[in-house]
């Protein structure tokens, strides 16, 4: 006899609520994969198949600049916060608990709590200082930027990783005469392996769409992909942006499937 | 004969905590441990003697005192540079590695060549009999299995001193029996000191040379599993190490006067008070009124298969336990409630100081 729990799915309207959710979660993207695909110039009224936009945005200077500077950012910034993030988890999670680490999970996680408007706000003021007083104009300030955002969305998963980890296992390699590099190197790191390429890749998409603080930060012509298609959006808006934003959300979907498949469990 | 000593604590401390909530883990322990004995710390969980072990292993430093290897200082020394590995309890194998890179491990960070590397491990594989399972990954394994390439992982570097931290407590009674059989032959053919962490009196017993007895930080007794067992030097280890019953007595001229009155023959050097200690099997029961015997009434019998234990009552109530062949089915046997007779077996009795 089957145990009798509390089951969600026999709630009146259960199958209804779920429909609705899967529709508005997937309509939106349905209709802006499809439109990518319009002939015409509108992005509301269907006038036939046709890849022209596609081949339009592939040909767009602008379009190849924002995306080249677009996945620059990405990498720097998703190397950089990965780094930082490995050595504060490990900082944080390698040690006793003391009086006021809540308050060094929450300096860490900042970017997470504070808006990110005013984040952007004071960014603008700050690097307008250090132009100002440099001369420096490059791709730099939005590295740094986006590094700084992106620690927390690596930090997650590493320390989740970390704390999943049997510690006898460093103690062992240290025992069985490995310096305390080499078990870093030998023991931790692999094994911290999928919580380190998780957390890189969540850095990279996060830092790839990123509106707000990178709009506030750039200098002019620094236009990243989400940026350029922000400022389309003020002239007339053609299937091109469709065009990209496909394009993007094909690229997430790889680098999920990639995750997927290289942190799978192994037998 | 003198024999070398391999390790050598000396008055090692391990404090834990600050102010008033200051646990001494290790209290002023000195210990030598002799080349090549398979040397027991035996004693109830939190005694102090894992902590020991983790001194000696290097995970970590003693409060003050010092620990000597080979007669050298290695107090100060990381682990990777101690010529001692470990078994640990949970085993602490590699997840990621091969049962072979797992083996090899301490070699390769050695920086030793890869062809000794290699050799190495598939005599240690074949010493531990797990040729067939080099290349397998070690969640593959059984709990045995993974045991034993424990063993082979921290064997195989060729350490001074082996410790073993409770190795043998996550298997089933079948595989521990085997285990130790295995690795008391491991022990005899590497001929590498081995210090075994229990709180297992009879693992204990079956395996060492000698076994060091610790309770409350601080070790209560060293020596040859009979000497613990036969010569118990307190309360503590003559009650941890198998059953015993104790008797108040005082001391007299030629022995210990019990609370009933009769006299009980015993060489002792102590004066007033004590505690007269005798293990069940060492309690003969004779018949009632035989001329030296203490009288006694029979309680309750509990029947154990090859042996009953008889609960004994003596004239002024104090218990004592005595332990018999059971007798032949159809043999009349001792029956509840009997009056008797007891008699100790001749320097089997021995006095406690209180």
């Amino acid at each position: 006899m089957a145990e009798r729990r509390f089951e969600i799915s026999r709630i009146p309207g259960f199958a209804t609520i779920a429909v609705a959710t899967f529709v508005m979660l997937y309509l939106p993207i349905a209709a802006l994969v499809t439109f990518s695909f319009n002939a015409g110039n509108s992005v509301a009224v269907w006038e036939g198949f046709s890849l022209h936009w596609y081949a339009d945005a592939w040909n767009n200077q602008a379009v190849k600049d924002a995306t080249a500077r677009s996945l620059i950012i990405a990498v720097c910034a998703a190397v950089i916060s990965t780094t930082v993030a490995t050595l504060a988890a490990m900082g944080t999670t390698r040690r006793a608990r003391f009086r006021g680490d809540t308050f060094i999970y929450v300096a860490i996680n900042q970017p997470l709590m504070v808006p990110e408007i005013v984040t952007a706000v004071a960014l603008m003021i700050l690097f307008g200082m250090v132009k100002e007083a440099t001369g420096y104009q490059g791709l730099g300030y939005l590295i740094l930027a986006h590094s700084a955002f992106c620690i927390p969305f690596a930090y997650l998963p590493i320390r989740a990783r970390l704390e999943g980890m049997d510690l006898s296992l460093e103690t062992a390699a240290g025992d069985l005469y490995a310096t305390p590099w080499q078990t870093f190197r030998h023991v931790t790191l692999p094994l911290l392996g999928p919580g380190i390429l998780a957390g890189a890749m969540l850095a990279f998409v996060i830092s790839l769409d990123d509106v707000i603080i990178t709009e506030f930060v750039k200098s002019g012509g620094q236009d990243t992909l989400p940026t350029y298609m922000l400022g389309q959006l003020r002239r007339t808006m053609t299937p091109e942006v469709n065009a990209i934003s496909t394009a993007l959300l094909a690229l997430t979907v790889v680098l999920l499937t990639i995750f997927f498949l290289l942190t799978r469990k192994r037998d | 004969m003198t024999e070398a000593v391999t390790i050598e604590a000396r008055n090692a401390v391990k404090a834990f905590g600050q102010g008033d909530h200051v646990v001494r883990a290790l209290d002023d322990v000195s210990i030598q441990i002799r080349k090549g004995e398979f040397f027991t710390l035996l004693g109830p969980s939190g005694c102090g003697k894992t902590t020991l072990l983790r001194l000696i292993a290097g995970f970590e430093m003693p409060t003050s005192g010092t620990i000597l290897l080979d007669g050298a200082d290695i107090t100060d020394l990381p682990p990777n540079r101690r010529p001692v590995n470990t078994v640990f309890q949970s085993y602490a194998l590699f997840p990621h590695l091969t049962v072979a890179e797992n083996v090899g491990f301490g070699l390769t960070m050695q920086g030793r060549p890869k062809a000794e590397v290699k050799a190495r491990v598939a005599e240690m594989l074949a010493l531990v009999k797990l040729e067939a399972m080099a290349g397998r990954k070690t969640s593959q394994l059984s709990g045995g299995q993974q045991q034993r390439v424990a063993l082979a992982r921290a064997l195989a570097p060729q350490p001074k001193v082996l410790l073993l931290d409770e190795p043998l407590s996550a298997l089933d009674l079948k595989l521990r029996k085997e285990m130790q059989v295995e690795l008391k032959r491991l022990q005899t053919e590497t001929g590498i000191t081995f210090i075994f962490v229990t709180h297992d009196q009879e693992e204990a017993l079956t395996m060492s040379d000698r076994v060091g007895v610790m309770s409350a930080g601080k070790l209560q007794q060293v020596g040859s599993p009979k000497e613990i067992y036969t010569r118990p030097v307190n309360r503590f280890v003559a009650s941890f190490i198998g059953e015993t019953n104790f008797l108040p007595a005082t001391v007299v001229a030629g022995g210990v006067r019990l609370s009933t009155g009769d006299v009980v023959e015993v060489a002792t050097a102590a004066m007033g008070t004590v505690t007269l200690t005798v293990r069940p099997e060492q309690v003969r029961i004779v018949g009632a009124g035989e001329a030296g015997a203490i009288s006694a009434r029979v309680k309750f019998l509990v029947y154990f298969g090859t042996d009953t234990h008889c609960h004994l009552a003596l004239a002024d109530g104090t218990e004592v336990v005595a332990r018999v062949q059971s007798p032949a089915s159809g043999e009349a046997g001792i029956v509840e409630g009997s009056e008797i007779g007891i008699r100790f077996a001749p320097g089997a009795a021995q006095v406690l100081e209180d």
